[in-house]
């Protein structure tokens, strides 16, 4: 491809994510369907502007997928695995098992070979991590126990990928795996073995790579962090990736396992945050490029020669599937409201089952007539999800789940509230009581309706629903309350509805709680003055302790937390003002690690914490010593010494 | 035109009567500042560098608060071994406060009677007063009499009313340098002998 070719194929695909995101963000589609939009408007079926030749699209796709999973296996920390063990397994294991066979059931029914069917089943069984895991974190509802359930099925679908690709090669009718994979690969090392053999291979590729990231991968990473050169860094890590991938092709793996495998091999390491951060930048990017080039590769040819039978296929899958997902989630005993987010959210197939049908294809299990309507229809169901999470939202969920207001006895006065707290969880809560007890009246938002419904049992004043909505504040009474206390979990809601408050109800004062510095930054500047950083005094109050343990006076230890508390405070609000432009600096973890380093030398400059000297007998011995000049009285044992000694 | 800075140390101020409403009526006097200790350091971390400037700012400094255990709320005693440093307000270099006036205005819950020798408490309002008195004589103050508010819990409306009458009276006469110093040294309380002390505001003085 040629310089110019490749500009204009850039500009197109650019130019298409930054026209349609936008829109689609603002029409509250969310940014997944409107990349989804962007990739079908400028695909082939689309104004044919990209993507001609069909093979541009899928190097791009391939490459997305490829970024997309490395970074989801560096994500995938492994305490949190062990910590939703219970989940992942029972629920996950269940909804892939039950889901694939009866996807299973109903392809072989409608004549597919057992075999074609399993590997269906099986593809079809997978929700998309990406769009669940940002739809979900858009609306602020990850935390909530329908949340957390679709992330441990999400997660256990991620490492059921592992298995399932090595169990494709078993399922080839004899034969069929050697030619096709040889089509698809020509250079292979193993497309001449049997079956069983390349499976084998297989998972001595995959212990190969384990053992490398184990052994090789840190040591490397150590030379290279020592030439302090971070784009070398940045160099290494792209070329762990792609070496991972040139690899698991070789073996006739999908690149995008085997760098999923390099992700999470990687993600003990020490480098780990290093190299989210380095390829954080690209992240989204390549992800936005990826559900673009999915959008493209809707066969609308197909759609439109067969829209009925792909209809059909849409809505009984999705059906299926969420049928499925409800009733897994009533026997994990979710809420109405958790169970029905839960089952909406995972009722799409997911970016996986691109991957599983190309190498289904490859390896001769599926036959192209069976894999190129499925492309569209896994596609149309991804599309689907932001649609389903929008009809949950407005239609299903107002009539059958939590209602936003609590039905009041009928002779209960509507008392109205000065304080109103959005976000009762492990922060809000605190403040939320120590001002009930304090006999103030609030009134709650929040958006975990189990939550919810408990605090309503308790006799709370609660709302429910998303806190950033202007017609639920009202309704809570914004309009008369005197303090909204901001205790959300995601900062970007905070921020949110910092701007929606201070234009709507700028009789309310602020009280907003911050995740960190730079958090506590952006809310200063968007002009609130009460800023907690909700780690701050906890920490303060360890450091104390642990001064103490080392023998230091309690009250020295309080003192010197105090002084740093303040300086600290002080320091937070004179950064705000120098950050200028600064605030708009992509890279956020880079700008943490610049200004971590100017608080540590700032710290540097501060001579002591200890600024008590009124307490500091020295300059008083100082003057005794020098026949003293004290109008009065000299310090000494007996007399009216204030220095106490 | 003199600075008054009047200090409020009282660390139940909303369930008091009397310093409440003394509090309110200082507010209340143009020229005066208003610095309430317990509400800006709540956790006793006095800042020490803007209390100075505080002092350093003002002619007079009035510190109000209930007479807790012959003595001062404890805060009162924090920011003291906190603010009053040597080298700033005594010792060498210590001239910050050197010619500046303290008033003590301080609220007792026991009748002046039971502060004599012969009295329940044994010792004068002035004698239980000797460390601040000479505190302020250290850092070069001239300590005013104090103006004393006696029997607090048997005090009418109208008792109140009188005392605020005369506190913001005190107080308006030192901003106007009404006060005759000679004068106040020969009394036990500022309040007492008022008259005495104070200068009525003559047409001169109009603002």
């Amino acid at each position: 491809m040629h310089a110019e070719g490749f500009f204009a194929q850039a500009f197109v695909y650019l130019l298409a994510a930054v026209v349609a995101v936008p829109v689609a963000k603002r029409l509250g589609l969310g940014s997944v369907l409107g990349y989804l939009l962007a990739g079908a408007a400028i695909g082939p079926f689309g104004l044919g502007l990209v993507g001609e030749e069909g093979q541009d699209i899928m190097r791009f796709a391939e490459f997305g997928v490829v970024m997309m999973l490395f970074l989801v296996g560096l994500e995938l920390e492994p305490t949190l695995l062990w910590r939703l063990r219970a989940p992942i397994l029972g629920l996950g294991g269940l909804q892939v098992g039950v889901t694939a066979g009866a996807v299973a059931g109903l392809a072989v029914a409608m004549g597919l070979d057992w075999r074609a069917g399993v590997a269906v089943g099986l593809t079809l069984a997978m929700s998309s991590t990406a769009i669940v895991l940002q739809s979900l974190d858009e609306r602020g509802v990850l935390g909530t126990s329908g949340g957390q359930s679709a992330f441990a099925v999400l997660l256990f679908q991620d490492l059921a990928v592992i298995p399932i690709l090595a169990v494709f090669p078993l399922l080839a009718p004899a034969g069929a795996a050697t030619a096709a994979a040889g089509e698809a690969h020509g250079t292979t090392w193993v497309g001449d073995l049997p079956g069983w053999a390349h499976t084998l291979a297989v998972a001595a590729t995959v212990g190969a790579v384990v053992l490398a990231g184990r052994v090789l991968v840190r040591p490397a990473f150590r030379a290279i962090a020592r030439t302090r050169l971070r784009e070398l860094f940045t160099a290494a890590a792209l070329l762990l990736v792609i070496a991972t991938a040139l690899l698991m092709t070789k073996v006739g793996l999908s690149p995008a396992l085997g760098t999923f495998l390099a992700g999470v091999v990687l993600a003990n390491s020490e480098y780990r945050h290093e190299l989210e951060s380095d390829i954080g930048p690209f992240k989204g990017l390549l992800l936005g490029l990826f559900f673009i080039s999915v959008g493209a590769s809707i066969d609308f040819a197909l759609v439109a020669s067969r829209p009925i039978l792909v209809a059909a296929l849409v809505a009984a899958l999705v059906v299926l599937k969420f049928a499925v997902l409800a009733g897994l989630g009533a026997l994990f005993r979710l809420g109405t409201d958790q169970n029905l987010l839960f089952s909406f959210a995972l009722a799409q197939v997911g970016e996986f089952a691109f991957v599983l049908l190309s190498f289904a294809s490859q390896q001769g299990v599926l036959a192209s007539s069976v894999a190129a309507p499925l492309v569209a229809v896994v596609a149309l169901s991804m599309a689907a999800t932001p649609l389903l999470l929008l009809v949950n939202e407005r239609l299903v969920q107002p009539r059958v789940g939590t209602p936003a207001r609590a039905d009041r006895a009928a002779d209960a006065i509507d008392e109205q509230h000065p304080v109103i707290v959005a976000g009762f969880g492990r922060f809000g809560h605190i403040v939320g009581r120590l001002l009930r007890a304090s006999g103030v009246g609030t009134t709650v938002l929040d958006i975990d309706s189990d939550r919810v419904d408990l605090l309503r049992r308790m006799g709370l004043k609660v709302f429910y629903g998303d806190a950033s909505r202007a017609d639920l504040l009202r309704s809570a009474g914004a309009e008369k309350a005197r303090l909204l206390v901001l205790a959300l979990d995601s900062p970007e809601k905070t921020l949110e509805l910092v701007r929606l408050a201070r234009h709507e109800f700028p009789n309310l004062h602020i009280l907003a709680r911050a995740a960190d510095r730079q958090d506590a930054y952006e809310l200063l500047e968007a002009g609130v003055t009460h800023v907690y950083r909700e780690t701050l005094d906890s920490s303060l109050r360890m450091g104390v302790d642990a001064l103490r343990l080392l023998g230091f006076r309690g009250y020295h230890a309080h003192r010197a937390a105090r002084t740093f508390l303040r300086h600290d405070e002080e320091s937070v609000r004179l950064m705000t003002g120098m950050r200028g432009d600064r605030a708009q600096y992509i890279n956020v973890a880079r700008q943490r690690i610049v200004d971590l380093e100017r608080i540590l030398l700032a710290d540097l400059e501060e001579k002591s914490l200890d600024r008590d000297a009124g307490w500091d007998v020295e300059s008083l011995r100082e003057d005794a010593r020098r026949g003293g000049v004290a109008p009065v009285a000299l310090p000494g044992p007996g007399t009216n010494d204030r220095s106490g000694a | 035109m003199a600075r008054v800075l009047v200090i409020l140390a009282h660390p139940a101020l909303e369930r008091s009567r009397v310093n409440r409403r003394l509090a309110a009526e200082a507010r209340e006097v143009a020229g005066v500042t208003f610095h309430d200790l317990y509400e800006a350091y709540p956790d006793f971390d006095v800042d020490v560098r803007r209390e100075q400037q505080l002092l350093g700012g003002h002619d007079v400094a009035v510190l109000q608060h209930p007479f807790y255990w012959y003595s001062t709320p404890a805060l009162v005693k924090q920011w003291e071994d906190l603010v009053l440093e040597h080298g700033w307000a005594y010792g060498t270099g210590g001239t910050a406060l050197r010619g500046k006036w303290w008033l003590s205005a301080l609220t007792t819950g026991g009748r002046e009677s039971a502060y004599r020798p012969d009295g329940l408490n044994r010792f004068t309002i002035r004698q239980l007063l000797a460390p601040l008195e000479q505190t302020a004589r250290l850092c070069g103050m001239e300590f005013l009499p104090p103006f004393v508010v006696h029997g607090t819990h048997r005090l009418e409306p109208a008792d109140i009313d009188e005392a605020a009458r005369q506190y913001r009276l005190g107080l308006e006469a030192i901003r106007d340098e009404r006060l005759d110093l000679e004068a106040a040294r020969l009394h036990p309380y500022l309040n007492t002998h008022l008259d005495a002390i104070v200068r009525p505001p003559s047409p001169d003085d109009a603002r």
